[in-house]
């Protein structure tokens, strides 16, 4: 019967392989979203692992205001705290290839002058260690600094667009007032013990807003859920489109396919015969299709870094990092992606071809 | 397909390995978000930016809200400032 489908196939060539190339675009799509967006949520979850376990910012009528120093004595008195360290960051305009850079010092007690870059500061700017760089600070001066480390290129996801400062530079880069941080780094040992932390903290000093890192990872995972949502939202209309396409196929049927039927039903084929060929032939454009448009989205998004995702994701950015997704495929997603794409193709086509199986072998024949 | 879930078990097996220069960086230097949106600064860094943060910068990026999506990008000043 397989053969007999298969066969039946191939003599109508021009048709089946448009179904199977519009198809397999189809599954392509999905597919490259699911994978793109599981393996980022995993991705961002290993790399977070090592994310302070509390950030406490202070808020000034709503809005992040820069934090007194004496709240980290205070914090890191707190039951359960190992340690609360300030943290100088800010952002930085370049008008020059008009990017966005992440400024922050770093306090490692060596007092090392010079800057350290990320891959992605260093890539644009076609800077190497050793080179000057210059800064326009919040006073209308240049401070001239020369490179002293550039991150490797794996990091860019995490420090495409890091400037590491000194502390004595970061204050004299952005005028910042002395006695202050940006906010606070909070370390907690016991991870259980974070939230409350975070309430004695938020007790203690009203004016802030402690983030913990459960937090900061569901950021993500809203982030990406939310996107991947939108891009579905997208795709329902390419699958709508789809399924339409599927039941044109399937109810335009020629001549010669209603002649076909016609002969098979006069030899002694039931209908449950002619039903089984139709789903054999649908089962195997399905899984052709379905076979396609995986690899090829498996191939887009982990061999290729997902070159068709990065202009959304980019935005309007000038540094986006180089990097490829480590895979986190499953049975679970490829049980979606099959669910998504094969599910809306048989409910198409099933009844058309119930239609045609039930029909007169002397008025298919005649007509 | 076998030889895809093959691979994809492989990498999973090396993804420490292959994300330890993003994990050092992320301990080295105490960072909060991935360096995946730099078109503004409630973006770059979304899990400590402000709760909402509409027309912050660009109100055509992707937004909150859906009045972010009728709203034009401001045009840079003259003076070449953020």
């Amino acid at each position: 019967m397989l053969d007999f489908a298969l066969s039946s196939l191939l003599r109508r060539k021009g048709k089946n392989l448009s179904l199977v190339a519009v198809y397999t675009l189809i599954v392509f799509s999905v597919a490259s979203l699911l994978f793109f967006v599981q393996a980022m949520k995993r991705e961002s979850a290993l790399i977070l692992e090592g994310a302070p376990g509390l950030v406490v910012q202070r808020m000034v009528a709503g809005r992040h205001d820069p934090i007194p120093l004496e709240y980290a004595g205070t914090i890191a008195g707190i039951r359960g705290v190992a340690e609360a360290r300030p943290r100088l960051w800010g952002y930085y305009y370049e008008p020059v290839v008009g990017a966005n850079y992440t400024i922050l010092a770093e306090y490692d007690g060596t007092g090392a002058q010079g800057v350290v870059l990320g891959n992605g500061v260093a890539r644009t700017r076609r800077l190497a260690v050793g080179d000057l760089v210059t800064f326009r600070t919040y006073r209308n001066e240049s401070l001239v600094l020369p490179v002293r480390e550039i991150l490797p290129q794996e990091s860019e996801l995490a420090a495409a667009d890091l400037v590491v400062l000194s502390e004595a530079d970061f204050r004299t880069l952005f005028d910042f007032p002395s006695g202050r941080a940006t906010d606070l780094a909070v370390s907690v040992p016991n991870p259980r013990e974070i939230p409350v932390v975070a309430g004695k903290i938020a007790a203690l000093y009203p004016d802030t807003r402690p983030i913990t890192k459960r937090e900061m990872l569901r950021t993500y995972d809203a982030v990406f859920d939310w996107r991947g949502g939108m891009m579905v939202v997208m795709l329902a209309g390419a699958l709508l489109a789809f399924v339409v396409f599927a039941w044109d196929k399937a109810t335009g049927m020629s001549a010669g396919e209603r002649l076909e039927i016609g002969i098979l039903k006069s030899v002694g084929w039931e209908t449950s015969d002619v039903l089984l060929l139709k789903f054999w032939e649908g089962a195997a454009v399905s899984l052709a299709a379905f076979l396609a448009g995986v690899l090829l989205a498996y191939a887009h998004v982990f061999l290729l870094s997902a070159p068709l995702f990065e202009q959304a994701l980019k935005g309007w950015s000038v540094l986006y990092p180089r990097f490829r997704p480590v895979p986190a495929v499953d049975g679970y997603q490829l049980a979606i992606i099959f669910f998504l794409t094969v599910a809306p193709y048989t409910v198409a086509t099933i009844v058309p071809c119930w239609r045609a199986a039930t029909i007169d072998p002397d008025a298919a024949m005649r007509s | 397909m076998t030889f895809m879930l093959l691979d994809s078990h492989n990498r999973q097996g090396m993804a420490k390995t292959s994300l330890a220069p993003c994990s050092r960086a992320v301990r080295r230097f105490g960072l909060t978000d991935l360096c995946l949106f730099t078109e503004a600064r409630y973006t770059r860094n979304p899990a400590v930016a402000d709760f909402h943060a509409a027309f912050q910068d660009h109100p055509m990026a992707l937004e909150h809200f859906p009045s972010g999506s009728f709203v034009p990008p401001p045009r840079r000043p003259e003076s070449g400032a953020p």
